[in-house]
């Protein structure tokens, strides 16, 4: 068994129209180097689901997105995610925004294959009227609460970035915080990861970091060797978001034809030319973890 | 305890904001944005010893972190709160948030999403992020560093991001009752919704503000409380504590002017 694939399988793997999932939280741990390989290519009208960084204003701003389901798109320091802002403002894509919570529970059912669960969360908010599809469900007890009926958000693929991974597809991911991708890994019919580091077998190469695997080996698809490969976004424990290069990156979102400048800037040309691009590799490994 | 003689209005409000989690309970206490962050440490080092708080990223703390770079800092962890955890916490009620809505109305609704049209908006603004579901879940109180008719408008919010007490937006059967607005604390005043009906109420005004000067920058009627207190100054205490939370003064960017406590005459 060998799950290894490069960014370029992955890619035709994917077609028009398909519900992608993105795992990370906001400006960490974004599989970028996929989603760029997404942006050097002809796939379009993707419904993009995720708790949004940078890879959601850019499939925005090179017109790949039809549907945008989210939690939020942020940059943390730069609060509202500027392309992102651009293409709503613009009215560009459909936008189903949700609670954050209820994303999570909408994977939750997904990936349990239930049709949805229940959860009091949007109830007296504009989330129902964002959402018009949304549906209530009447307790069958004694209580007879009204409760929100969150249906499952089923994705045809998941995308991931991972610290460590082997052949076989067994992952482990550093950091404070796990997120959600497990939910997302759960909830797709197929998911790719691409990583920091690809060994042969995990089990000898990292024994004592087992604790640090999120979701099963059965879940996942495909692997992908992608050093360096959440770049501008933080990967744990190795480096922090780019804030020069996203700072940049924002500024253009304020320009006329500024997303045709940052694409043919950094990400024209194969992904194996990235990290001289924005610097050299050295440059991002040196990139400080933000503290708060 | 003395009161100090020489305070910024942002140091009041910390102090003022602090008092939302007097009494509360053994709670997750979250303050979103600089002076909300450093009342909750203020409370947690004085009167609310037992509220959780986090160093802002996924590990609880039993000392508060100070904002900012760390310098020589090191936090020490008592257990963990990834954004899982987070969330078991706000369902469970366990919470008690402090947030900063661009929007209230006098339904106590807040709005950090948009303005405009949702589906093509004038301004797109943070979404409504988890507003909705800590809304309905826990106890919510507010901090506007800006009190005026835009923020505290005159209609219903654009968007209802945090839920209130606005019955039409309540289908039959919908359970209310979780829904709890703490104290909402400006740069003018302390007020809350426990008015008749859920009516917003001045409960304390900051030294040298007027009911009616409140009344002028609000955009719906206010209820004057039986007794409207005086804003107390901040002891000696708590602002050796906020220098100590704040060591490189980022309060003093968050109301504009960065004003003193006590209004200099005109």
């Amino acid at each position: 068994m060998n799950k290894q694939m490069q960014l370029a399988d992955v890619v035709a793997s994917l077609s028009d129209g398909m519900t992608i999932g993105i795992g990370g939280w906001g400006p960490r741990r974004k599989p970028m180097a996929l989603v760029r390989e997404i942006l050097r290519s002809d796939l379009k009208d993707l419904t993009v689901v995720a708790y949004g960084g940078p890879e959601v204003g850019m499939l925005c701003a090179a017109g790949k997105v039809k549907r945008l389901v989210y939690g939020f798109v942020s940059l943390d320091f730069i609060p509202i995610e500027p392309f992102f802002r651009k293409a709503r403002e613009a009215g560009g894509v459909v936008s189903s925004e949700l609670d954050e919570g209820l994303l999570l529970i909408g994977l939750q059912a997904a990936g349990h294959r239930l049709p949805f669960l229940p959860t009091r969360v949007g109830l007296g908010s504009d989330v129902t009227s964002i959402n018009p599809d949304l549906r209530m469900v009447t307790s069958p007890y004694d209580d007879g609460e009204t409760l929100l009926a969150m249906p499952a958000i089923r994705l045809d693929a998941a995308l991931l970035h991972v610290t460590r991974a082997d052949r076989l597809g067994n992952t482990q991911t550093d950091g404070p915080d796990p997120y959600f991708d497990a939910l997302f890994a759960r909830a797709a019919a197929r998911c790719y990861v691409t990583t920091e580091e690809l060994v042969d077998r995990i089990d000898l190469a990292y024994p004592d970091k087992a604790r640090s695997n999120l979701f099963e080996r059965y879940l996942v698809t495909g692997v992908v060797e992608a050093p360096l490969g959440a770049h501008p976004t933080t990967a744990h424990d190795l480096y922090g978001w780019d804030a020069e290069h996203l700072r940049e990156y924002a500024a253009l979102a304020g320009e006329e034809g500024g997303w045709a400048k940052y694409f043919d800037r950094y990400v024209a040309g194969p992904e194996s030319g990235y990290a001289e691009r924005v610097g050299g590799a050295a440059r991002v490994r040196g990139l400080p973890i933000p503290t708060f | 305890m003395t009161n100090a003689s020489e305070f910024t209005l942002a140091e009041l409000v910390v102090c003022a904001a602090a008092e939302a989690w007097r009494g509360g309970g053994e709670v997750l206490a979250t303050g979103i944005g600089p002076l909300p962050r450093i009342a909750a440490g203020v409370a947690k080092l004085t009167f609310a010893p037992e509220i959780l708080m986090t160093d802002g990223e996924a590990w609880l703390v039993e000392e508060p972190v100070p904002l900012g770079p760390r310098g020589d800092y090191k936090p020490k962890y008592s257990g963990w709160m990834p954004y899982s955890r987070v969330f078991d916490s706000v369902w469970c009620g366990r919470r008690h948030a402090m947030v900063t809505p661009v929007q209230v109305d006098r339904w106590g609704q807040g709005n950090i999403a948009a303005l405009g049209d949702l589906k093509k908006p004038k301004v797109q603004l943070l979404g409504v992020r988890g507003f909705p579901g800590n809304s309905i879940s826990h106890r919510n109180s507010m901090f506007l560093p800006s009190h005026t008719k835009r923020s505290f408008i005159e209609g219903e919010v654009d968007v209802v991001a945090s839920v209130g007490f606005a019955d039409r937006r309540w289908p039959q059967g919908v359970n209310k009752l979780p829904v709890d607005i703490g104290i909402v604390v400006t740069n003018l005043c302390i007020m809350d919704f426990n008015g008749p009906d859920h009516a917003a109420r001045v409960v304390s005004l900051h030294p040298g503000v007027s009911f009616e000067e409140v009344q002028g920058e609000t955009g719906f009627p206010l209820i004057r409380a039986e007794t409207v207190a005086t804003t107390p100054a901040p002891t000696e205490e708590q602002l050796a504590i906020i220098r100590r939370l704040d060591p490189t003064g980022i309060r003093a960017t968050v109301i504009k002017g960065n004003p003193p406590g006590i209004r200099q005459a005109a």
